[in-house]
């Protein structure tokens, strides 16, 4: 452990990233620009998740990272492995019991309090990219507050499709200000976003950017009056642990056409089952 | 003098600065909330609280501003000798260091840019006592409502009235520090 600076990054870079993430908090949903850093693992890795909480972390913490809700993804074990090595923080899978929670792509099931940050690992941070790809005109639109453009796409989503089919890194405004792209996690997560008690932190390596949701922060998934907001999910029940209200993941378990809906979120199944409570395939599925 | 300079800065800084950062994290986070940070002496009338600021934010990239009563030799030699910041005039600086009258007309601070809102300078206000009483607070970061002694409500109302655009302020008082961004709405209590 002594072979790096605490938390891996050099002190002058952790200052950068800290003012970044304190502007970040004083305007939610603003994306603030930061001199992102190489970091030992690829972009699309979590460089920007990994950087924000090298800023965050003290030897106090308890570390949980997941990948698509778990703990168990070469992502996330190389993640917390890193920390591991670098901060020598203690780490954990129990949602209730770590202080900050890197994410990929997912909130946990179990809901956040006030002593946790939510970081996230962010691919693309600008909500209207794929719409506008210049940065000058998208950093305008934020100025102006000109989301209309959004609208249009989530329209053209009801004209094609009959339902707004944007299921994942499903746009949100935040505080009724900025339009906030909340990473690519399922629109069945939205809800969670807003008024949560723990801070949520956003990093975008490749892309440069940190962005935050303070606690209690409100924000609105963008939709209609005639097509309102739906945080849909696969209409299953875990057949681990038979929960009805956690995000699915479906698994293909042989060639036949069978398969098997299990708890995207690892630590919430095996809580449910350690429990005592068995879904349709719980007891034959170790 | 120089000795003076020299010490009261971190014994270990990563750890320390960690430790600061999540504090003053949490304070930003949360408006209204009264947390206490250690680890720093400077020299008076530096507080502890704006002190440890300074060690954990300031660098050779952040021009500062020290508002007359903490513009002295002592505490300008602290500051270069720890964080190497640029001492500079209000319009340009990042961050600014003083008591609330010495540090009027606020309006002189930046405020950030249309477009880029971030680039905006973070006040760092000593006051006598920090306590949660007086000021009401609502917004991002705040439950229902928060009470903070603030030292005056119209600037910090017009900073509100310029949202995305404003100064974002830390509150400080020996150990003692709170937040208060350009998010908050302040009311008389």
């Amino acid at each position: 452990m002594s072979d790096y600076n605490f938390a891996y990054l050099d002190e002058q870079t952790k200052r950068m990233i800290r003012r970044a993430i304190l502007k970040g908090v004083a305007i939610p949903g603003y994306q603030v620009p930061f001199a992102s850093r190489e970091m030992p693992m690829p972009y699309g890795w979590g460089t920007g998740g990994v950087q924000v909480t090298a800023a965050c972390l003290t030897p106090d913490d308890v570390l949980k990272v997941i990948d698509q809700g778990a703990d168990d993804t070469t992502n996330a074990v190389s993640i917390r492995r890193f920390f591991q090595k670098t901060a020598g923080v203690e780490v954990t899978e129990a949602t209730a019991e770590a202080t900050i929670i890197q994410t990929r792509h997912r909130i946990p099931e179990t809901p956040l309090t006030e002593g946790q940050i939510l970081v996230y690992q962010v691919p693309i941070p600008e909500p209207l990219r794929f719409l506008e790809p210049r940065e000058t005109e998208t950093r305008r639109m934020h100025e102006l507050e000109e989301y209309g453009l959004m609208h249009v796409k989530l329209y053209e989503d009801i004209a094609r499709h009959g339902t707004i089919a944007t299921s994942y890194d499903y746009p949100v405004r935040v505080e009724g200000r900025y339009v906030m792209d909340p990473s690519p996690i399922p629109k069945f997560d939205n809800p969670k976003l807003s008024g949560n008690p723990a801070l949520q932190l956003f990093g975008a390596g490749r892309e440069q950017r940190i962005y935050a949701l303070p606690p209690y922060t409100q924000v609105v998934s963008l939709d209609f009056e005639d097509h309102p907001f739906v945080a849909s999910k696969a209409e299953h029940d875990c057949d681990l642990c038979g929960a009805s209200d956690s995000y699915l993941d479906e698994v293909i378990t042989d060639d036949q056409g069978n398969r098997m809906f299990v708890c995207s979120d690892t630590d919430y199944c095996r809580t449910r089952r350690a429990a005592g409570l068995v879904g349709r395939l719980g007891g034959e599925a170790a | 003098m120089m000795s003076q300079a020299l010490g009261g800065g971190f014994a270990d800084a990563p750890v320390q600065s960690a430790r600061a950062f999540r504090t003053a994290l949490d304070a930003m986070a949360r408006p209204g909330r009264i947390l206490r940070v250690g680890g720093a002496k400077p020299p008076a009338p530096l507080s502890v609280a704006a002190g440890v600021l300074l060690l954990t934010l300031c660098d050779r990239t952040t021009p500062l501003h020290l508002a007359p009563g903490h513009d002295a030799p002592e505490i300008r030699d602290w500051v270069t000798f720890h964080t190497g910041a640029p001492l500079v005039t209000p319009g340009a600086a990042a961050f600014a260091l003083g008591r609330w009258e010495a540090l009027q007309p606020v309006t002189r601070f930046r405020i950030g840019q249309p477009d880029y809102p971030d680039r905006s300078a973070t006040l760092i206000v000593e006051l006598d006592e920090l306590t949660n009483e007086g000021a009401v607070l609502t917004g991002p970061g705040i439950e229902t409502v928060a009470r903070l002694s603030l030292p005056e409500l119209s600037a910090f109302h017009l900073n509100r009235d310029i949202f995305p655009l404003g100064y974002d302020t830390f509150l400080t008082s020996r150990d003692k520090i709170a937040g208060l961004p350009r998010s908050t709405r302040v009311e008389a209590g």
